[in-house]
């Protein structure tokens, strides 16, 4: 297995040109608060090279100049539908969940992944250079493996497959394992026997079976790497108690990796949530009692959780209308916002930048993606203001140290009918 | 019941310019039957307001006018003068706020809080009447559950006044409210006073597929128009019969009981046709717009404002000559078809094109950062090279709703005489870093940030987990 991904790595490194040092750049690196004023930042190959302030440029290298500009890590997004639906509302180009599917931990959102979504390139646009895509659960609690993708024009898309499972307690877990909690837990405790028992023995599994514990054999043997630990799980729960339950988990197995998804509720238990390691995707904007599972939502969530200790990443989540993983960077400006109210509880501008490049890498154990640090690959983005801020947008995005494309469908669509004048043709002619 | 309202209309003066002669005894004024016009008045009225003076601050007017370290007084509830120095009358509040900044209230012409309140349970699932494709009779007011926590996160964002709709399952969905984000005990203690109904209507995708799979009209966007038209006709039909009625009953030839049945539909298709009533409809693409406009023409009524309206960017020159506001979001888009053509720049295009840019929610969170969402399409509109000043972009918030909504002349801006609906930031509002620190609602301060007695919790906050955290 760790031969496989290293040879997937090396497969999506580009055969590249020439180096790029990107000079007098202000980089925030994705790690802590402070910046490198006046810096180089070399990258070759695909990889950083070398970064620091006022360094030389290396002989060959083309130079981009940024003063006055901020540079950033690429952002990822902690969780996404990207490149698994075109048109959420056109059932047919929405592969994100199967009602009617008799497989569900064994569905692997990487073979639905589309090179060419029109969402990867809207979205780089807004400076995301990866992305975490997380299928939604249908037919069991288990909505399967998601895969971390690269927005890379030229791709590859498929940065890791099979990267984690994904599976749904709380008021969805109870309503997907037939009407309550305790019926939830009860699923989950019964797949993951199930995958103890096909990983003890994969040829007995069929045999052994109990009729009566409704493990398909695909299912089993993707919760295997869920129990050993290979594979993080990430678990939706948002009421305190639900978060307190899916704490207890790791008493009764060990190897398994949680990561909290939504948790609105999880400043409630922060300190508990701390001390058991388990890092958290959530969205910086919950604050409304949606439902009985959220009624403590706060946008404190994310000061607290941070104060306490714990890894928190942002993603796209719903709840929040319109949410586009583009606007991740003004969610975590958001969160520093909160930290500016009397009583409020936020992060710093380091931190909150961290959620949404240093954090979702390490939740995902991309280990050379999320910083700007030599050994890591080269997702860089050129900012024309702080990232942070709603009216800052990428001048240049690089991906694995390529140059990147600054044009989608939408920025053709606003060029078509910038000027409505008729002319001797219509707008769909080319002008 | 007070189905009928009994007006007693004074002919005596137009009866004695006709008769030149001596008059007859005046006649008893007829009885002329009225569908009545404001059954369910508001009942709000106006907290204590203490006179304020704000100074130091950058103020965005509403009305497109920016004052640099200027001042405004806030006096009876309303703006009493703005300006670079104003009178600081004895024993006024006076709050310094040197590199703050002062706006017009944000107002939402699209929401559905209290109408789908939080928690979003089935039992609080009160937005939109589909039982029919044409229920002009239901109004969302009847719906409103004015305990909604998120009424409080509206005003602490901003908001001084929002326009609670009907949803869009109907191509008629009912007449729309507008409320003030100040807790009442029933909704019309929070119903601005004054403001228009509206009539909500809706085309695209949502009728034709909520009547489609019903396998029953409309299943198309041609069944759309046509049950629309087909009902438009019905309403002109009676809004004749009314008119007949009242012509005959001025003239004395008409008794009550002649006067029509009511129909509660027809009533709200008949305030269109009268102008009482505005048009606020749902529509994203722009050439399901231009089908509205015609049918509209056909029927001698006015589409207000076009809501959701991803695609006014093709047709902002078309809206521009009709005086049809849009009412949008920065960067909704791709969640259904009909949204696949959203783009960041459509606010910017609009509003370059001359034509009436709002930027609506439609959404509990959104409604809490209509600032934001005004940023981002400002900031999109200027890498396409349009660009707008902030002052100007605050109009997009704040007048042009106003506009929309019909209620302008009373609030809207920072003009002398109008309400004293007003937000101080904590730093420029189109940065992420911005917060309000304290809104104003006709003169008396609703949300102060800094003081939890100034911060109100909905009935259903009460005794939960997390009430008195800062949201």
């Amino acid at each position: 297995m760790k031969r496989l991904l290293l040879t997937a790595a090396l497969a999506a490194t580009p055969a590249l040109a020439a180096p790029i040092a990107i000079t007098g750049a202000t980089l925030m690196t994705g790690q802590g608060d402070g910046v490198i004023a006046n810096a180089t930042l070399v990258f070759d190959n695909g990889r950083i090279t070398a970064l620091g302030a006022g360094l030389p440029v290396p002989p060959g290298a083309s130079v981009v100049d940024a003063r006055g500009r901020i540079v950033t890590p690429g952002i990822i997004a902690a969780a996404s539908d990207i490149g698994l639906s075109e048109v959420n509302g056109v059932r047919e180009t929405n592969d994100s969940a199967a009602r009617q599917s008799a497989f569900s931990a064994a569905l692997d959102v990487s073979t639905a992944i589309n090179p060419r979504s029109l969402h990867i390139p809207i979205n780089r646009l807004g400076g995301i250079t990866r992305a975490v895509v997380v299928p939604d659960s249908a037919s069991t609690i288990f909505g399967g493996q998601g895969a971390v993708i690269s927005l890379a024009a030229a791709g590859p898309t498929v940065t890791r497959a099979r990267a984690f499972q994904y599976m749904e307690m709380g008021e969805n877990g109870a309503r997907l394992a037939g009407g309550s909690r305790p019926a939830a837990w009860a699923q989950l405790a019964n797949m993951l026997a199930e995958a103890q028992r096909y990983a003890a023995n994969p040829a007995l599994f069929d045999r052994g079976q109990d009729s009566g514990a409704l493990a398909k054999r695909l299912d089993a043997e993707a919760l295997a790497p869920v129990l050993d630990g290979r594979q993080a799980l990430l678990i939706h729960a948002e009421r305190a108690s639900d978060i307190a339950e899916v704490l207890k988990l790791k008493a009764r197995y060990p190897a398994l990796r949680p990561v909290l998804v939504g948790a609105r509720e999880a400043w409630l238990v922060a300190a508990e949530i701390a001390r058991a390691g388990v890092p958290v995707i959530t969205h910086s904007l919950y604050d409304l009692p949606d439902d009985f599972e959220s009624l403590a939502a706060s946008r404190n969530n994310i000061g607290h959780l941070q104060a306490a200790g714990v890894t928190v990443a942002l993603g796209a989540l719903g709840g929040i209308g319109g949410t586009a993983p583009f606007n991740l960077p003004s969610y975590a400006g958001n969160a520093v916002a909160q930290g500016l109210v009397p009583g409020g509880k936020g992060l710093t501008k380091g931190q909150a930048l961290a959620a949404i490049t240093a954090n979702p890498a390490r939740i995902m154990g991309l280990s050379d993606l999320g910083t700007l640090a030599v050994g890591k690959r080269a997702d860089v983005v050129i900012w024309d203001g702080d990232p942070l801020e709603l009216q800052s947008a990428p001048v240049a995005v690089y991906i694995d140290g390529v140059a990147q494309p600054m044009a989608s469908r939408q920025t053709e669509l606003a060029n078509r009918y910038k000027a409505l004048g008729r002319t001797d043709l219509p707008l769909q002619y080319p002008r | 019941m007070r189905a009928y309202i009994l007006m007693a209309v004074g002919f005596a003066a137009a009866a004695a310019a006709k008769d030149k002669p001596a008059p007859p005894p005046p006649a008893p004024p007829p009885e002329i039957i009225a569908a009545p016009k404001d059954p369910w008045p508001s009942q709000y009225k106006p907290y204590p307001a203490q006179t304020t003076v704000i100074r130091g601050a950058t103020i965005y007017d509403g009305a497109g006018k920016r004052i640099d370290g200027g001042m405004i007084r806030l006096e009876a509830g309303r703006i009493a003068e703005i300006g670079a120095t104003v009178a600081i009358p004895e024993g006024a509040r006076v709050i310094d706020a040197a590199g703050k900044y002062v706006t017009a209230g944000i107002i939402d012409i699209h929401s559905h809080l209290g109408v789908y309140p939080s928690p979003g349970v089935e039992a609080h699932s009160d937005g939109n009447e589909g039982t029919s494709p044409a229920r002009p009779e239901v109004w969302a007011e009847h719906s409103v559950w004015p305990q909604d926590p998120g009424f409080s996160r509206a005003l602490a964002g901003g908001i001084t006044a929002l326009h609670v709709l009907p949803g869009s399952a109907n191509l008629f969905g009912g007449r729309g409210t507008t409320l003030k984000p100040v807790y009442g005990r029933s909704v019309q203690e929070m119903k601005f006073p004054g403001a228009p109904y509206s009539l909500k209507m809706a085309c695209g995708e949502n009728p034709k597929r909520v009547y489609g799979n019903r396998n029953q009209l409309p299943s198309t966007r041609m069944g759309n128009i046509a049950y629309a038209r087909q009902l438009w006709s019905d309403a002109t039909a009676y809004k004749r019969r009314w008119d007949d009625y009242t012509r005959r009953a001025q003239a004395g030839t008409a008794k009550p009981t002649d006067a029509p049945r009511r129909e509660l539909a027809l009533d709200t298709m008949m305030g269109v046709l009268n102008g009482e009533i505005l048009v606020q409809n749902h529509c994203y693409r722009a050439d399901e717009m231009a089908n509205v406009i015609s049918m509209a023409r056909e029927f001698s009524y006015k589409v207000t404002t076009f809501h959701h309206a991803v695609e006014s960017y093709k047709i902002a020159d078309m809206l521009k000559a009709e005086g049809i506001c849009s009412a949008m979001w920065a960067d909704w888009y791709g969640f259904k078809m009909e949204s696949f053509d959203g783009i960041k720049e459509n606010i910017a295009l609009v509003h370059n094109a001359g034509a009436c840019a709002i930027v609506h929610s439609d959404d509990e969170n959104g409604i809490q950062r209509l600032n934001q969402e005004a940023s981002k399409a400002l900031a999109a509109g200027r890498r396409l090279g349009i660009d707008v000043p902030p002052e100007t972009a605050w109009t997009w918030l704040s007048l042009n709703p106003a506009k929309g909504l019909g209620i302008a002349d009373k609030t809207g801006s920072l003009e002398v005489g109008k309400a004293a609906d007003v937000v101080l930031w904590s730093a420029e509002p189109f940065s992420v870093y911005a917060r309000p620190m304290q809104v104003w609602i006709d003169g008396a301060l609703m949300y102060d940030w800094g003081d939890p007695k100034r911060r109100p919790t909905s009935d259903f906050e009460l005794g939960q987990p997390g009430v008195g955290e800062v949201k």
